[in-house]
């Protein structure tokens, strides 16, 4: 046995997982911010309603969970031989695989074929791997400019600001915020553009075709691998993953080695859980799937790069290696509480919501990441709306054991996420501390359980609107 | 050491001894069920595709199409086009002149009615994946014996080596306030032609 072959944390200095600060303190911004949690609470009530009436019309819903569940359980323990499987099929379908380590051999890879085909420019489907890796920096720094082409992703990168949602990263806009992004920031865009959601669409639309059609390498990511045949499969909306994996020469997909499903049947299984749990759709608009290279369609050079960057120290925690089951439908963000009120950048990483609370910390090591077992409630609704039965509540109880917290500390975030859940105890918790006025910098007049929180942090200061108004004006 | 090396031996260590490989519970809704085509009709056009269920397919792709060009795959049957609209067959077509037409015809391989989802194989009458994609117009061909019940059913029928492409309803998207807005990159007018010959 050698050292080098021990399971490894994703590296620091390289990627999106660690935030500048902790999640007390960056959610207090986040807290003050009303337009910000209306948005917010807009688009996760919607989301939930959509979602749940599609689930509802599966009578087997929870038979397609455990299957879902028992599926990734049977991928994990066989890991090793279902990606050699994969790289074997693909490279027999005439593609070629690459293995990365971690983020910084991932993004030399890539940008080393990019430099290969001597193109300047790639356009990129939103996935959420190449984000982790913050691949866009890197190619950037070699002197490629990547272009993303999903809407969101769109909505992020010409507002210069970062993602907060899985599924839609640019959840925190509303659709006027949107219309001044598009105009501030657009090339070409018609002066007379409305807040009209299909008017913003049909900007984006005649935006990115000339970038589409001229563009001669892309980058995606995958949301399934298919060991037993090879076969990639990337789930979409609008169709620019579509032009993305058809119109180019160069195809470059990076996928994490959680991604790999055994057979191709077990499709059957992910493409229903999937879309009713994440966009609240019967189906997703657009699913492609293509094995290696196919002569005469589609990119005639594909290359797949598998990412570990710690995943094998996740996999190697008993209890937390479920949070590789994820099949990053976001509904757990949708449905969680603290989420709805602090948004996604409060969690400092890509993966926000209850899965990157459980994920981000055993991918970097918990000392890096050590506020996030808190950012929860233990309320359990991420539990129940999960697909593939991730038991959230319970990794985060066992990551909390290894965080290196004073004790106090622990119980008062504890306590502070769980009084976020419950708009009462925050009124009168909150109420108690503007009464007092004595909401010194280390608001030691606060009541419990704020006070514990404040103690030893700075005290998230009161929203001007208190909690208790803005929920009655849900 | 190799990458690849490093990474197996890795996940080696982390599996550690635990090598029990767990069973996968399959009582979900599998095997063939009976097709409703109403049902299937409705689902389509609850995703805002325009649904067609007709005995004729030259004189519907007229009213679709009206004065408008088509490009076709190079398989397509002939006698599904009406005669005096103009056709550009796909032989290695550019990427320009595909998006220069105004529609294209395409057959499918397989549609699931409980998703209102249609899945193109690239078959000689289906094509090139690019085909169905730039035009902003998609007339899609279905024949009643194509359509299944159920996603495990189509699963089932497909072929794993061949480029494949689920479509349900036009290109939308769900990124503005989460709700769906049709209408983005992909061809945003989604027509099925529902064969049902007499
Ligand atoms: S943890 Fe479950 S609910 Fe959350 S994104 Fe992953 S699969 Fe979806």
């Amino acid at each position: 046995m050698t050292f080098l072959g021990m399971p490894a944390h994703a590296p620091r200095g390289v990627g999106h997982l660690r935030g500048d600060e902790s999640f007390p303190a960056a959610a207090r911004t986040a807290l003050a911010n009303p337009q910000l949690r209306r948005n917010l609470q807009h688009a996760t009530t919607t989301i939930r309603g959509k979602s749940g009436r599609v689930i509802a019309e599966l009578p087997d819903w929870e038979e397609l969970r455990s299957a879902g569940s028992a599926l990734k359980a049977y991928t994990m323990a066989n890991l090793p031989r279902l990606l050699e499987q994969l790289e074997e099929k693909v490279t027999a379908a005439g593609g070629v695989v690459h293995w990365a380590a971690d983020a910084n051999e991932a993004n030399r890879i890539v940008t080393d074929l990019i430099k290969e085909t001597g193109e300047q420019r790639v356009i990129k489907i939103k996935s959420m791997a190449t984000q982790e890796i913050a691949l866009n920096e890197a190619l950037e720094a070699a002197g490629i400019t990547p272009v993303e082409t999903d809407l969101a992703e769109l909505i992020v990168q010409l507002g210069h600001d970062k993602p907060s949602h899985i599924l839609v990263p640019a959840i925190h806009r509303n659709r006027s915020e949107i219309r001044e992004i598009f105009l501030r920031e657009m090339p070409g865009v018609d002066p007379a553009l409305t807040d009209d959601p299909p008017e913003l669409a049909g900007a984006a639309r005649r935006y990115l075709r000339e970038t589409f059609l001229s563009t001669r390498v892309a980058v995606s990511g995958a949301n399934f691998g298919i060991a037993d045949t090879g076969t990639l499969a990337v789930v979409e909306s609008e169709g620019n993953g579509r032009m993305c994996l058809t119109l180019p020469d160069t195809l470059i997909t990076v996928m994490g080695i959680e991604k790999v499903v055994p057979s191709w049947q077990d499709l059957e299984v992910f493409l229903q859980l999937l879309p009713r749990a994440s966009t609240g759709e019967r189906m997703n608009p657009y699913t492609s799937m293509w094995t290696g290279v196919t002569p005469g369609d589609g990119p005639q050079n594909f290359h797949l790069v598998l990412l570990d960057n710690g995943r094998t120290a996740v996999l190697a925690d008993e209890v937390g290696r479920q949070a590789l089951h994820c099949i990053r439908c976001s509904a757990c963000l949708n449905v969680c509480p603290v989420y709805e009120r602090t948004g996604g950048h409060a969690y400092g990483s890509v993966y926000p919501g209850p899965i990157g609370a459980i994920l981000s910390p055993q991918l970097t090591g918990i000392e890096d990441n050590a506020s996030l077992p808190y950012a929860s409630s233990l309320c359990g609704a991420c539990f129940d709306a999960c697909p593939v039965k991730i038991d959230i509540p319970s990794i985060l109880v066992h990551l909390r054991n290894q965080a290196p917290h004073p004790r106090t500390e622990k119980a008062a975030m504890a306590a502070a996420a769980y009084t976020m859940d419950r708009p009462k105890l925050y009124e009168r918790a909150q109420r108690a501390a503007k009464l007092s006025k004595l909401l010194g910098k280390r608001g030691r007049g606060l009541p419990p359980p704020l006070n514990g929180w404040a103690a030893s942090r700075d005290l998230p200061a009161p929203p001007p609107e208190s909690f208790r108004d803005w929920w009655r004006g849900r | 050491m190799s990458s690849k090396e490093l990474i197996l031996g890795r996940i080696r260590q982390a599996l550690g001894s635990s090598t029990a490989s767990p069973g996968v519970p399959r009582d979900y809704r599998r095997g063939a069920a009976p097709v409703d085509l109403d049902l299937l009709v409705e689902r389509l056009a609850d995703y805002k595709a325009v649904v067609h269920r007709v005995p004729d397919v030259p004189d519907t792709i007229r009213t679709i199409i009206g004065a408008g060009r088509l490009v076709v795959p190079p398989g397509l049957p002939a006698d599904w086009l009406p005669p005096e609209v103009p056709v550009t067959r796909d032989d290695q077509l550019s990427a320009a002149e595909i998006s220069a037409a105004d529609g294209v015809v395409t057959a499918a391989a397989v549609a699931v009615v409980e998703t209102g989802t249609i899945v193109l194989d690239a078959s000689p009458d289906q094509g090139r994946r690019i085909l169905s994609l730039l035009p902003d117009l998609h007339i899609c061909v279905l024949r009643p014996e194509q359509v299944v019940a159920s996603v495990p059913e189509a699963v089932a029928r497909l072929t794993p080596g061949r480029p494949l492409t689920w479509i349900s309803g036009p290109s939308a998207t769900s990124d503005i306030e989460l709700n769906r807005v049709e209408g983005v990159h992909g061809p945003r007018n989604l027509h099925i032609v529902l064969w049902e010959s007499a």
